[in-house]
């Protein structure tokens, strides 16, 4: 019976349960409060409230992702260990809980990457919209709509998933494990992503519209939205809860599954980045979390969070909302940094410069990440003192982040330098990552902030540093790991003709949206005053080329996957250990325990090498400055 | 590679203070904060010509020629002394630019040293601004903004739904209006406005109409401030324009659908509602072209003038602003309502 086997057929068979149950604990509560048969609309929005919640469990559920647990904490047999859940034969095990980390890293990266188009699409759809002044394309509601889920989905399931699935897939090879810590939350991790991107999605088809209080969902706009909000506030805890569970997973790993002589100080920068990333993630994201369970209470059960008049504080949203956003920008950033190292490293062929700082400073940023949240807030309302010290710490944490690019150029001063794509995509960001943290160096400043919050200042802002900055990293990582994911080599040709297209488009596309923003035009706006028409068709020229770039890179990636040619297992002749198996990896990730015995990065060291593979053998450690102060444990 | 950097980092300060980024400069508050984006942009862009630079010689210079694909380059893996001067510089740097952000700050927040201030109330609602004034003991309210030259006004802004935010471009000045609070701030308008006068947007994302909620700030001389205060505590109309002037001629209905009544700020109905007659596109409200149909003068008129009290179905209320009453004279609210009843009529 295929019902009784975990899968598709019985997510689906759970999901038309979970609905059933839905319409019936929301019948059963109205009679009991006696509502009888009461059947005006509010019952349809309290029946898809239960069913936001209790459809995409039952799907996880009925997909599989539970049952292990189930069947153990019941006192029932588990099945024994046969690895069946592990590695993947065909593309229909991309379909199923893996517990593979390899197969969970690409279901992760393919999958945000479907929604990098959808973001993408809507954004071509605003661009089109903005293109003229008046109203063309989508009314009013539409248009809000479309840019709430633009950002959400870009930032909830496309920048925060991808760098989880590319970590997911190199960081345990790198750091010389076997597998994740815990592999079945890791399934379970991946699995909640898509609910919550179908929740998002579908609010575009909920009664009065889908969410349209921007990615930020400030009540009491969000309190007194119509019912698409709630998508939003349900989908986040999702992939909220899908973040701090991976992050868990990265923490435990990193401490816990280090190879023999993998120090700390000889873990890869992209392990480093990793666990700074995921204590963030475990602190923050549960503020959020927080903030969107009190505007779910709000809304459905009339509590008074956010309401002013009974005693609520629409200001206490925003403190606690950004308690997790602000930290969340560096969620999105961090990950990067780790991929710019290791690109930067290996393409310039020199170890990288201050090792030791580059991940003292990730931890400062950590830190720092902290004090910062009330720079969203300089024009909020909020009690005027917080500002000066808000500014502060948030000017000074451009300092750990200097640090950062200056030791990049550092590295690459001097280097043997190959230009090729992933090194493209990691110099476009050193450059374009620069030119965002400038305009946030100038947002910290409170009497600018005041002038220009708000304004497409911002939204030029965020795209320098998330586009820019987050997604020409993503680039680099995606082409730099293609041939040890797919065993294969992607088309160098289109791969430079995608980061120059990407390039020129971008920057054609943001950088006028700085202009616009200090002459005085608002964000988050249909329509705006004819004074900004030509600059807003300029950009909206420039974004449509933007998102045809993209088609290069999907097709380069689709194509190459399919017929590329066959990569060897070190094609970059890198020395992390991740290059130092087979393209793509051994199901186990290697055949023989690798032993650590020098830093990662010790490129142009006569005769250096980071692991070696087979018995501990007493080896020699390479006295080098990033590996020298610790000997090989043997287990 | 220094002298071109030198030179880019120059080239690329005078091009940043030669853009014309900001909108007219009219308030004393305005100018030191022009002031002050100048000193961010002569730090800002030798920062990112020092990055460029480096980048763009580091591709140039060390690119692998042919026949270095197995060469490494040197393995040096730091320098303590340069590490050090390129954490201390830019923090020192941003310290000072912290100092002179705070000085600035308390400048255009400081209070006049003498005099009473003019208080103005602020006051969002989706989607209109209004504004309260107290004249010599007496109150009164408009839908457009008038101000005096070179007296510091402070602003009390509130909200009667859910966040706004009251912004003058012109003024560089900005606060949200938050639910449950007064937030105030002061400028001091210092350039006289023509009749088109400043634009005041709101700036914090407040639902359906957030692109439209947009009216107009005057600034008057003190002569021309003192009869406008006159006229309006003297008008037995509540909200009788300044400067406006041409709505005695004869109303158009069609015309006030289609482009609005600037002098007052009414916003144009075709804005949000669609009507095939006037050949609106507006999607935020009801279409018209089948919501009125059939309905008599009585209906409409009860529409524009309390838009709350019949709801089509499928729209939410307190979306049409409800102060078209006030916005539009007797009149045109009559020529309005003649024209739309001629449509529905069809």
């Amino acid at each position: 019976m295929k019902l009784r086997q975990p899968g598709w057929y019985r997510a689906a068979a759970f999901i038309f349960a979970a609905a059933v149950f839905s319409f019936g604990l929301s019948w059963i509560v109205r009679s009991a409060y006696g509502h009888g048969h009461y059947t005006h609309y509010v019952e349809v929005e309290s029946i898809l409230l239960i069913g936001m919640i209790a459809m995409p469990l039952a799907f996880l559920v009925g997909l599989g992702c539970f049952d292990y647990w189930f069947y153990w904490a019941s006192g029932r047999p588990t099945r024994p260990e046969d690895h069946s859940s592990h590695g993947a034969t065909s593309w229909k095990d991309y379909f199923r809980p893996n517990t593979d980390h390899k197969v969970i890293g690409i279901q992760y990266t393919v999958h945000s990457f479907f929604f990098l188009f959808v973001g993408g699409l809507m954004a071509m759809l605003m661009r089109a919209e903005l293109a003229q002044p008046g109203r063309q394309f989508v009314d009013s509601n539409t248009f809000n709509g479309l840019f709430s889920v633009h950002a959400s989905i870009l930032i909830f399931l496309f920048i925060i998933p991808v760098f989880a699935g590319l970590a997911n897939f190199v960081l345990p090879l790198m750091i010389g494990a076997p597998d994740m810590a815990f592999p079945r939350l890791n399934a379970l991790s991946f699995w909640l992503l898509p609910c919550a991107g179908v929740l998002m999605l579908a609010s575009f088809f909920a009664p009065g519209g889908s969410f349209a209080s921007g990615w930020t969902a400030y009540a009491p706009l969000s309190t007194t939205a119509p019912l698409g909000q709630m998508f939003f506030t349900i989908a986040v805890q999702f992939a909220g809860a899908s973040s701090i569970a991976t992050a868990l997973n990265f923490l435990v790993t990193i401490i816990t599954m280090r190879a023999p002589g993998m120090s700390f100080f000889r873990m890869p920068l992209l392990a480093w980045a990793n666990f700074s990333t995921s204590l963030l993630v475990v602190i923050a994201t549960p503020f959020i979390a927080a903030s969107q369970f009190f505007v779910l209470l709000d809304y459905a059960l009339g509590w008074h969070f956010f309401d002013a008049d009974k005693g609520g504080d629409p200001l206490m949203y925003q403190h606690v909302f950004w308690f997790y956003s602000h930290p969340a920008v560096y969620i999105m950033m961090l990950p990067g940094f780790g991929i710019v190292s290791e690109v930067l490293a290996v393409k310039s062929r020199k170890p990288i410069f201050g090792y030791r700082m580059m991940a003292f400073s990730l931890l400062a940023i950590v830190v720092l990440g902290f004090t910062v949240w009330a720079h969203h807030m300089f024009v909020s309302g909020m009690q005027s003192w917080i500002r000066i010290p808000m500014m502060i710490t948030t000017a000074i944490i451009a300092v750990p982040t200097g640090i950062k690019i200056f030791s990049w150029l550092a590295t690459l001063w001097r280097g043997v330098i190959r230009l090729d794509t992933p090194m493209l995509w990691a110099m476009g960001f050193l450059t374009m990552f620069t030119c965002g943290g400038i305009s946030g160096v100038m947002l910290s400043m409170v009497p600018l902030d005041i002038h220009v919050s708000d304004t497409y200042f911002i939204v030029a802002h965020i795209h320098y540093v998330l586009f820019g900055g987050s997604l020409f990293t993503i680039f680099a990582g995606v082409y730099y790991w293609f041939p040890k994911m797919t065993g294969r080599m992607f088309d160098e040709r289109l791969g430079k003709l995608h980061f120059w297209t990407t390039f020129v488009f971008f920057n054609a596309t943001f950088a006028p949206m700085h202009i616009i923003g200090v002459n005085g035009m608002p964000r988050r706006v249909a329509d705006y005053a004819d004074q900004f028409a030509t600059w807003n068709l300029v950009i909206s020229l420039a974004s449509f080329g933007l998102g045809l770039s993209s088609l290069i890179f999907a097709y380069n990636m689709v194509a190459s996957w399919r017929g590329g040619a066959r990569a060897s297992s070190n094609p970059w002749r890198a020395l992390t250990l991740e290059w130092q198996v087979s393209s793509p990896p051994p199901v186990f990730n290697f055949d023989q325990v690798p032993t650590v015995v020098g830093g990662p990065y010790e490129y142009g060291v006569p005769g250096a090498v980071h692991g070696i593979f087979g018995p501990a053998a007493p080896a020699e450690a390479k006295a080098t400055p990033a590996g020298s102060h610790t000997q090989p444990t043997t287990e | 590679m220094i002298v071109v950097g030198l030179i880019a980092s120059a080239v690329g300060i005078a091009i940043g203070l030669l853009i014309d980024w900001f909108p007219t400069v009219g308030s004393k508050q305005a100018h030191k904060i022009d002031t002050f984006w100048d000193v961010l942009i002569i730090c800002s862009v030798p920062v990112f010509v020092l990055v460029t630079t480096v980048v763009l010689f580091a591709a140039r210079d060390f690119r692998m020629r042919p026949g270095q694909e197995n060469l490494d380059g040197p393995p040096i893996h730091g320098n303590t002394k340069l590490e050090i001067v390129w954490t201390t510089i830019p923090a020192v740097m941003l310290v000072a630019l912290c100092a002179y952000a705070l000085i600035t700050l308390s400048d255009i927040e400081k209070a006049p040293a003498a005099g009473n201030e003019r208080q103005i109330t602020a006051t969002g609602q989706q989607f209109a601004w209004t504004f309260q004034y107290n004249e010599g003991g007496k109150k009164f309210s408009s839908t457009q903004l008038y101000v005096p030259i070179n007296e510091s006004v402070k602003f009390n802004v509130k909200t009667d739904d859910v966040l706004h935010d009251f912004w003058v471009p012109a003024w560089r000045m900005k606060i949200d209006a938050v639910p449950g609070i007064t937030t105030h701030y002061r400028v001091t308008p210092d350039k006289l406005t023509g009749p088109a006068g400043y634009p005041v947007v709101c700036a914090e994302l407040c639902g359906l109409g957030h692109a439209f909620m947009r009216s107009t700030a005057h600034v008057l001389s003190k002569a021309a401030y003192a009869a406008w205060v006159t006229k309006m505590t003297t008008a037995a109309a509540p909200a009788a324009p300044a400067g406006g002037g041409g709505q005695t001629a004869a109303v158009d209905g069609k015309t006030l659908f289609t482009k609005g009544e600037t002098s007052t700020g009414a916003t144009a109905c075709g804005g949000c509602h669609k009507l095939a007659d006037a050949g609106t596109v507006g999607g935020v409200g009801p279409d018209l072209t089948t919501a009125i149909k059939g309905k008599d003068a009585a209906f409409i008129k009860t529409s524009i003038l309390d838009p709350n009290a019949e709801i089509t179905p499928g729209f939410d209320k307190g979306i049409m602003p409800a102060n078209y009453g006030q916005l539009l004279s007797p009149a045109e609210v009559d020529a309005l309502v003649k024209y739309l009843q001629e449509v529905a009529a069809k």
